[in-house]
């Protein structure tokens, strides 16, 4: 795999380490002893780890381990009892799940949750919004010049328009660019749910099990996709993955969770012999 | 100042200096109550078991006593005459009626429930309105839509203790709604029926796979919605006739299920007693401060603050959202 | 083969995104246009005009404005009734305490007052969905309506309770009142439902548009990708309560010339406005105007059928019509949950194809 120094952020190369240039301690998020529970169910506990700027880190576990919980609380959805997540160099562990939108945080969800029935276009433009100012009286301008349409209303859409097909042409989907993304097979619904987060233009990207439910060909594509935004973009990505073969391949460094604890981490290749993490996937000591 | 004193401390004087009035007050404001919640109730079962919010529940009432009188008179279905050999006796007719109400839960099922079966619950609810226009409409050709008094036996007059008065009429519903629910209660947790309902409402797809037939338990369910609208009806017709504006109850059984939770049965009394007591403490010792009809909204307007700080009513069941 | 849209390319974005893209649509919308601005007056008469075409469009208006929020926002509301009358009580005031103002006016900015008493019974939507948004929409309806029937300001203090618009003049016609002529009125009235219409239809296909079919789709996920769910639905409880306060002003202005608080009521207005843009479409603008038309031609199709035609008595056709009208709700329901529009749509599909099956 050939190391492409993009212009935005330097890709960590999990074999010689940090690219030239990139500060070894330039982390984009941290989670510090964070405890999530509902109720009596304790979700996570005490669960720390960083992840840096460009790299992508899996977050691996047998089910029921945490591991949406994590990503859950990453990016708002649930606010963990005790711990502290740092991001972008600012602490902040209540935030609300449009604020983390805001500031860069996407995601993806293991059922799929994109907007039935509109078309795979506007669930890709509704990724759109995240960037667009939304004070009350920018969406009460909005409102007018919408309405009117023509003049800046259209140029703006147009504009919308060119990236989001730049989106789609990146991941090959413009044959169903109308298509009510309902009516989708499922490895086309999450690629449709991968367009719409990078939409976002995130600095953070939270995959749940992208592939899940893929056969191997849609494997191959979905891996693709998900290392060329690491490297063309410079995103950095969180993935939860059950196939090892794709850890192996994608993630530059692996956290694995059992029953809301970490109970391991390192390069993949490291994770993969650790007995703790066999125990855990397999039962036996 | 005035204003202040007028909203916050004179009505509560008024309470405490009139303790008899009160409290006659506070009765009726109950009785008004049971009435609602014998309406609810037909709301509360349907719900639990299929999701549905019956909006042509009162309507249905509105059949059950329309049909009640015109059997009891001896009136011609459709031709409205009254033929005297046809009238029957009270017993007889309370038993027809039930057999009429039975038979059309089938034919709710028939016509619209299978139609509509896994479809989004507004499509459901647009349907049962369309399903109260129909009614009204048959039950207006049927038996005729003038007013119609009911007279089935119950006592009526009053008792007095300690200077305050009750009606006995009053007493015998909230006896009625009692013991309704008592059965209610027991069939639904005690029968197997009973599960099955409470699977059907939980969901309709696994009910299916474990073998519940959803016809079955969908014309169990209405027939006996349309028992319970019977009673609401000969309830609310005795005291009051029988004509249009009971079909209208319905839409004050809506405060009263967000109040006491759509899927609760002991919600619907308590949610029916507080909405009851409510209105009546409201409209008598606020009333003349804004020229009175608080009635018309004071209802909702509980609700509406029910449903900011507690959406699943008393006791309803908490709502999760996951994702 | 008419239908055909073979040969229209689109080489920009711009030409896809239009509101018409195909080139027989765009002359059928004209076609339509012509006719209605130009055609209908001439050849329609008073009955028609008062009973079928103002009616018609004014609810139509309505219909828009309850599908913006129910249809493509997801927002239940049985309000429309209060709604409405706010937006006639406030044109009645307003002209009548400034009688200068235009109409044209007082139309559009009892709109906006009605906007934002939207916005205000809209707030509970931030924590209640679904049913429970039903009521406390239906706690808006009836508040409204004895807040106007209470307080003898808002009529004037007229002892009948009812009010009554004065003659009012857009370029010296007289537009309002029993003054002015039938035509008249319903091409003003025609003239905003379009001008509306289209500002509706720009609306929904753009940024916000988009946001509230998030949020209708899957609030929860429309908040995760950075959709502000307040803001978003007190817009469409906003630009929604706008569009049926102009209806509103329209129903008492052009319409009917009177009102009293009664014909704001649920069976009145709410639950019909409902039915038209379940029957016509939900998220549909189209199906506003098709659910417009069902509801407001059926009754009276119905009523001279019975009673003109075979001679019944009023009060059996009442009956037999309500039982005809709620079997055509369930019907349509069971037939195309989706409305008339989804038909229509389907039409077209078919029109693509013919004369070929498939």
């Amino acid at each position: 795999m050939t190391i492409e120094v993009s212009e935005r952020e330097p890709h960590a190369d999990p074999v010689s380490g940090p690219a030239a240039g990139q500060d070894s301690n330039d982390i984009l998020l941290s989670v510090e002893h964070v405890s999530l529970a509902f109720g009596g169910v304790k979700a996570l506990t005490d669960v720390s780890f960083d992840i840096r700027r460009g790299e992508i880190r899996a977050i691996i576990g047998p089910n029921g381990a945490g591991k949406t919980s994590m990503l859950n609380v990453i990016n708002g959805f649930y606010h963990p009892q005790q711990g502290t997540i740092t991001y972008k160099g600012e602490k902040r562990s209540q935030m609300k799940p449009h604020d983390a939108a805001k500031q860069g945080i996407a995601r993806t969800f293991q059922n799929v949750a994109l907007f039935k029935q509109m078309s795979t276009l506007d669930n890709i433009m509704t990724g759109r919004l995240a960037k667009m100012p939304d004070s009350a009286w920018n969406k009460i301008v909005q409102v007018f010049a919408q309405s009117i349409y023509l003049g800046p209303a259209k140029a703006f859409e147009m504009k919308e328009r060119e990236f989001v097909e730049g989106i789609i042409d990146f991941l090959e989907i413009q044959p169903i660019r109308k298509t009510p993304v309902g009516r989708l097979p499922y490895g086309l619904q999450k690629r449709v749910e991968l367009a719409r987060a990078l939409a976002a233009e995130p600095d953070l990207l939270l995959l749940d099990e992208p592939m899940a439910g893929m056969n191997l060909e849609e494997k191959e594509d979905m891996s693709r996709f998900i290392l060329d935004v690491n490297q063309q973009y410079g995103t950095t990505i969180a993935l939860i993955e059950h196939d090892m073969s794709v850890v192996m391949d994608l993630s530059d460094f692996v956290v694995v969770l059992d029953h809301g604890e970490k109970i391991s981490e390192g390069l993949p290749s490291e994770v993969q012999s650790d007995p703790v993490v066999l125990k855990a996937y397999l039962g036996v000591g | 100042m005035d204003i202040l004193y007028a909203v916050f401390v004179a009505p509560f004087v008024d309470m405490v200096s009139y303790p008899a009035f009160f409290t006659e007050v506070v009765l009726g404001g109950l009785m008004t109550g049971v009435m609602y919640s014998l309406v609810a109730l037909g709301f509360v079962l349907i719900f639990k078991a299929s999701g549905v919010f019956n909006f042509s529940q009162g309507v249905m009432a509105l059949f059950a006593a329309l049909t009640l009188v015109g059997l009891m008179s001896g009136t011609v279905p459709f031709a409205l005459n009254e033929v005297a050999w046809l009238a029957m006796p009270v017993w007889f007719a309370i038993l027809v009626t039930i057999a009429v109400m039975i038979g059309l839960a089938f034919v709710v099922e028939f016509a619209v429930l299978r139609r509509l079966v896994n479809q989004e619950p507004i499509i459901l609810f647009m349907a049962t309105i369309g399903l109260a226009f129909v009614l009204e409409g048959v039950g207006d050709l049927m038996w005729g839509s003038n007013v119609k008094a009911l007279d089935i036996g119950i006592p009526t007059g009053f008792f007095e203790i300690s200077g305050v008065q009750i009606q006995k009429f009053e007493l015998f519903a909230a006896a009625t709604a009692a013991v309704l629910v008592a059965v209610l209660a027991v069939f639904f947790n005690k029968t197997k029926i009973g599960r099955a309902l409470r699977a059907v409402a939980d969901d309709h797809q696994a009910a299916l796979s474990v073998g519940i037939s959803l016809r079955k338990i969908w014309i169990i369910v209405w027939s006996v919605s349309g028992l319970v609208a019977l009673v609401a009806g000969i309830m609310w017709g005795s005291k009051s006739g029988v004509q249009f504006s009971l079909s209208l109850i319905a839409l004050k059984a809506l405060p009263v299920l967000i109040l006491g939770g759509f899927t609760s049965v002991p919600g619907a009394i308590v949610g029916g007693l507080i909405i009851g007591v409510g209105e009546k403490i409201a409209e008598i010792y606020w009333g003349p401060l804004v020229g009175g009809a608080i009635e018309n909204w004071f209802a909702y307007m509980l609700a509406l603050l029910f449903l900011l700080f507690r959406p699943q009513g008393l006791f309803g069941e908490k709502i999760i959202e996951r994702v | 083969m008419f239908y055909r849209e073979t040969g229209q390319f689109k080489t920009s974005y711009a030409a896809d995104q239009a509101l018409l893209p195909i080139a027989q649509d765009r002359y059928a919308l004209l076609a339509t246009l012509v006719i209605a601005f130009l055609v209908v007056p001439l050849v329609a008469n008073e009955y028609w005009f008062q009973a079928v075409l103002i009616p018609f469009l004014v609810f139509a208006l309505a219909a828009i404005g309850l599908n913006i929020l129910t249809g493509y926002c997801g927002q239940l509301s049985l309000g429309t009734g209060g709604f409405m009358a706010v937006g006639a009580y406030s044109a009645y005031k307003m002209t009548t305490n400034l009688p200068d103002l235009n109409i044209v006016f007082v139309v559009l900015i009892s709109g906006v007052i009605t906007a934002a008493v939207g916005i205000l019974f809209g707030l509970p939507s931030l924590r209640i969905k679904g049913f429970y948004l039903a009521v406390a929409t239906l706690a808006a309806q009836f508040f409204l309506l004895w807040v106007l029937n209470k307080f003898g300001w808002f009529v004037n203090y007229s002892p009948s309770g009812s009010i009554a618009i004065p003659p009012r003049q857009v370029f010296d016609v007289t537009v309002t009142s029993a003054h002015a002529a039938p035509v008249a009125r319903y091409l003003i009235t025609l003239s905003f439902v379009t001008v509306l219409a289209l500002a509706a239809k720009n609306l929904v296909r753009g940024s916000i548009g988009r946001s509230w079919m998030a949020i209708r789709d899957m609030d929860v996920a429309a908040e995760i990708i950075g959709i502000k769910p307040l803001q978003t639905k007190l817009l469409a409880f906003a630009v929604s309560s706008f569009y049926v306060g102009v209806a509103g002003a329209m129903f008492l202005c052009f319409w009917l010339g009177t009102a009293e608080t009664e014909a704001f009521d649920l069976l009145n207005v709410s639950f019909p406005v409902l039915f038209m843009i379940i029957i016509g479409g939900l998220g549909s603008i189209l199906g506003s105007f098709l659910g417009s038309a069902f509801i407001t031609l059926v009754p009276i199709f119905l009523t001279n059928a019975f009673v003109g035609g075979l001679g019944m008595q009023a009060v059996t056709a009442k009956h037999l019509e309500i039982i005809i009208f709620g079997s055509m709700i369930i019907f349509f329901l069971i037939v195309e949950p989706h409305g008339l529009a989804r038909l229509w749509q389907i039409m077209k599909e078919k029109l693509r194809l013919w004369p070929f099956p498939y």
